[in-house]
């Protein structure tokens, strides 16, 4: 029997007294596509570090065709895998904008004559790796003009023409389009039938059920179980991912609408060269989640900003509670009761350098102010974040650790925990469980659903069509700054409003 | 020659240890802040061995005197915290820039227009001490303010990078002073006419008769007094808490309601503020009038002060002590060995304690945006 591709054995791993991998092993033969599933925090990322060697296990070993990697720095570690033919495709491209795609994948490993730089050979490669695989991209592009399908496919690229014969993918998919993961997954699979190993981490299960083979699920940095994924069932994975009894439902009560409270009235919003948002209209009633869908980019994001007071109405008014609100400051509507759940929450939402309390307290000074704004009640502060830990499940449930060091997850609790908190007339949130496990998402969708059911405006963008369905009274489709269509789920059969909102998304009419 | 080898031996093992010891922050970062400080201070020690023993005289025997001549004796002691005093004024007023994202490198140019505020202010007011020495002060912390927020206000406005106009600004104010200060000054000098009694700081020296013949002066009152303020306003208050929000995440205090221009400009008149007090000590406590170049270099020895304390005021309390100590230092050991060691070591300790702490990679990162 030939050894596997890639065999860990038992590797560990502790950052100051947080165990991130404890005794993780699990093996991938030849030609295996194989997925390593689990929640935001579950100790995926540090194992693609250990993989990798980008970081040195505590203990533990990884093997590669049977011979163990040796190499005592990060350095050297990396530089061992990547000679036994481990490449990794990174979430965040690695890639020069000005550079053309053949310059990027030479990067480091310039071919030479005679003291030159020759890309002829390297061209040839990548348009004979192209053909082979169904990695069609042009070698002299420059790598600024591609899409991010073309982009991820440079790195795949890259990493091939460097000999790898296993291939680890974190999170491929998440800035793709459903087309383009189509594409990925065809590619994928091509790689596997020419012999080579895909180890795939993910935390969507309909991708793990439709390309892999193999699959591995890790909880709270440990190896939970490894499936043949044709033995198992997406509900089974997630129960294995979540812990037992984990799972928050999602229940709305659809109980009577009130009156309208956030009222967008014909709002354009210029961005650079173009409008981003052209004569948008609707209307949020009290206890009313009306959900925005659409391909990222057609002006969802500006419409949250400017209806949040952060990017300036070229025309139109947008009125809270009757009130003209479209002048206000972003300071005044939060007073106002209008909150935001920000969209990028590492930028706008959290101050990631501010510990959990601390960010519990942006723009919201005024509730813990005392003796004239000379200081703030610290005691009080505690006290709600508690709460908010406590009611959203935040890990580790510690006021007192920087944002930063929490997971995607966990920081958008604490997001959406400190923007419910003060029971807002109206909210907006943008994407508000992207890139976020399973169990944290239950909670934030549970949460939101809550506040509406107590009679709160809410203004939903999501790419999460499922979450749209689960959630919303109503749905608007943006399409180039427009809206191009409404859809009432309940109303709908069930699945349908997938297909119906991706017509309308793509443009049909 | 052995010396030589340990040191070239010994100072890149304690480089790293100091900076592992910052990584681990075992204890906590303000445990991690110490360790720091402590292991640049060896290193710096090191370096400046090489040095004296290149002039031919042993590094013990000058440290001992060094020493001895600070903190072997009362008047060495007062004197260490009489040039402390200005210097954590200064690292202060730079800290508070500092946790608000903002580079202030016009420290010297705040201060100089504090201090003249200061001394024209104590030479022409009269009235009861307790009256006019707050408005001496408070004529400083005025002064300096206002260029410091002219650049906060480009800054909030139109974009201006602060580190250019406050740079900038210094040589207005230099300019300035060379035009309005001989309209001023006793005639045939570079000072002012001294401030009235009622004006002046009490030396320390009139309670404590053991003090006699030290500068010392109720100076360092109003820099232990300020550290505590500034401390509270940081991490107590609102508008620190929002000034914190917008050096640590522009965009996020933003959406959270902050008026972010408000905020640096606010930052940079309370910087600025605080470095239009640098001067209190000298002028007021000490030689009782303004004199050109009186600081010496304190606006900028402040970004030190700062970078070595962490930018946490009981921090740049006691790295300005360290410094102070250095600086009262050099005139025991001029007999020895050239005073200019001194200003090695400073700089040594300086360049360890920025290499090593992850404070002074925003700090650089701040000035790459230039």
């Amino acid at each position: 029997m030939s050894a596997d591709a890639l065999d860990v054995r038992a590797v560990s791993k502790r950052y100051g007294d947080c165990i991130a991998n404890r005794d993780v092993s699990f093996s991938a033969a030849r030609g295996e596509l194989h997925a390593i599933v689990g929640e935001n925090g579950a100790g995926k990322s540090t194992l693609m570090h250990l993989l990798y060697g980008t970081e040195p296990a505590d203990s533990g070993e990884v093997r590669l065709f049977g011979t163990l990697r040796r190499g005592r720095s990060a350095t050297e570690q990396v530089a061992a895998s990547i000679a036994a033919g481990l490449g990794m495709v990174h979430q965040h491209f690695m890639l020069v904008p000005s550079l053309t795609v053949v310059e990027n994948v030479v990067l480091g490993r310039e071919p030479v004559t005679a003291g030159l730089l020759s890309l002829d050979t390297a061209i040839a490669d990548l348009q004979k790796l192209g053909a082979r695989y169904g990695l069609d991209v042009d070698p002299l592009a420059e790598v600024s003009t591609l899409s991010v399908g073309e982009a991820q496919r440079v790195e795949i690229l890259k990493v091939l023409w460097r000999g790898a014969e296993i291939l680890i993918l974190d999170e491929p998919t998440q800035i793709l389009t459903p087309t383009e993961v189509e594409a990925l997954f065809a590619i994928l699979r091509e790689l596997a039938a020419a012999g080579k190993t895909v180890i795939l981490v993910t935390h969507k299960l309909d991708e793990v059920m439709a390309l892999c083979q193999k699959v591995t699920v890790m909880r709270a940095g440990e190896v939970v179980a490894t499936h043949l994924v044709a033995e198992t069932t997406p509900k089974q994975l997630a129960a294995e991912m979540v812990g037992e009894g984990n799972v928050v439902e999602v229940t709305r009560t659809h109980g009577e609408l009130g009156e309208p409270r956030l009222e967008l009235d014909k709002i354009v919003v210029r961005r650079q060269a173009g409008i981003a948002v052209d004569g948008v209209s609707l209307t949020v009633r009290a206890g009313e989640i009306v959900g925005v869908a659409g391909v990222q980019g057609n002006g969802q994001t500006e419409l949250v900003l400017a209806v949040a007071g952060l990017l300036d109405l070229s025309s139109g008014k947008i009125r809270l509670s009757q009130r003209d609100i479209s002048r206000a400051s972003s300071g005044k509507r939060r007073a106002l009761g209008l909150h935001h759940v920000a969209e990028d929450r590492h930028q706008r939402g959290l101050v990631l350098d501010f510990t959990v309390e601390e960010n519990l307290m942006l723009g919201r000074t005024a509730t813990y102010s005392r003796w004239l704004g000379l200081d703030l009640d610290r005691v009080r502060l505690r006290i709600d974040c508690e709460e908010v830990i406590r009611h959203f499940d935040v890990r580790p449930p510690r006021p007192e650790l920087s944002a930063r060091s929490l997971s995607g997850g966990n920081q958008q609790k604490v997001l959406v925990g400190r923007e419910l908190l003060d029971s807002p007339q109206a909210l907006l949130c943008a994407q508000p469980t992207r890139g976020v496990d399973l169990g944290a998402a239950a909670r934030i969708r549970a949460a939101i659903a809550a506040a509406a059911d107590a009679g709160c405006a809410v203004l939903l963008v999501s790419t999460e069509l499922e979450e749209l369905e689960a959630l919303c009274d109503r749905v608007v489709v943006m399409r180039r700054g427009r809206l191009v269509g409404e859809l009432t789920p309940k109303t709908l059969q069930p699945g349908t409003l997938r297909q119906r909102l991706g017509a309308l998304m793509a443009g049909a009419s | 020659m052995k010396l030589v080898a340990v040191v070239v031996v010994a100072a890149p093992l304690l480089f790293a240890f100091g900076r592992r010891l910052y990584r681990e922050r075992r204890g906590g970062p303000l445990l991690a802040q110490v360790w720091v400080a402590l292991s640049a201070t060896l290193l710096s020690l090191l370096v400046g061995s090489m040095l004296i023993l290149a002039v031919g005289s042993s590094p013990l025997e000058v440290y001992r005197l060094l020493l001895a001549g600070t903190w072997g004796n009362l008047h060495g002691i007062s004197q260490v915290f009489f040039k402390a005093t200005p210097l954590a004024l200064a690292g202060l007023s730079f800290t508070i820039a500092f946790r608000a994202g903002l580079f202030n490198i016009g420290i010297e140019g705040q201060l100089t227009l504090g201090a003249f505020a200061m001394a024209l202010t104590g030479a022409y007011v009269r009235g009861p001490s307790w009256l006019v020495v707050p408005l001496c002060l408070v004529a400083g912390a005025v002064a300096g303010a206002v260029p410091a927020a002219l650049a906060g206000l480009f800054k909030a406005t139109r974009g201006a990078h602060e580190v250019i106009t406050t740079m900038m600004l210094n040589f207005v104010v230099r300019a300035a002073m060379v035009g309005v200060g001989p309209l001023v000054f006793v005639r045939e000098s570079t000072h002012t006419v001294p401030i009235l009694a009622a004006a002046e700081l009490p030396r320390l020296s009139l309670y404590f008769p053991s003090l006699h013949g030290s500068a010392l002066n109720a100076g360092l009152l109003i820099a232990v007094v300020a550290a505590l303020l500034v401390g509270w306003l940081l991490w107590r208050t609102p508008l620190g808490f929002s000034l914190r929000a917008v050096g640590l995440g522009a965009d996020a205090a933003e959406a959270s309601g902050v008026r972010t221009g408000r905020a640096i400009i606010t930052a940079m008149a309370l910087s600025g503020a605080m470095a239009g007090l640098v001067g209190a000590s000298f002028v007021l406590g000490y030689k009782r009038y303004y004199e050109d170049g009186f600081s010496g270099g304190v606006g900028f020895m402040g970004i030190a002060v700062a970078v070595l304390g962490g930018a946490r005021p009981v921090g740049v309390l006691v790295a300005a002590l360290a410094l102070g100590t250095l600086s009262e230092g050099g005139l025991c050991i001029n007999s020895v060995v050239p005073k200019e060691i001194v200003d090695v070591l400073q700089a040594t300790v300086i360049f360890a304690a920025v290499a090593m702490t992850p404070l002074s990679r925003r700090l650089f990162r701040l000035a790459e945006a230039t």
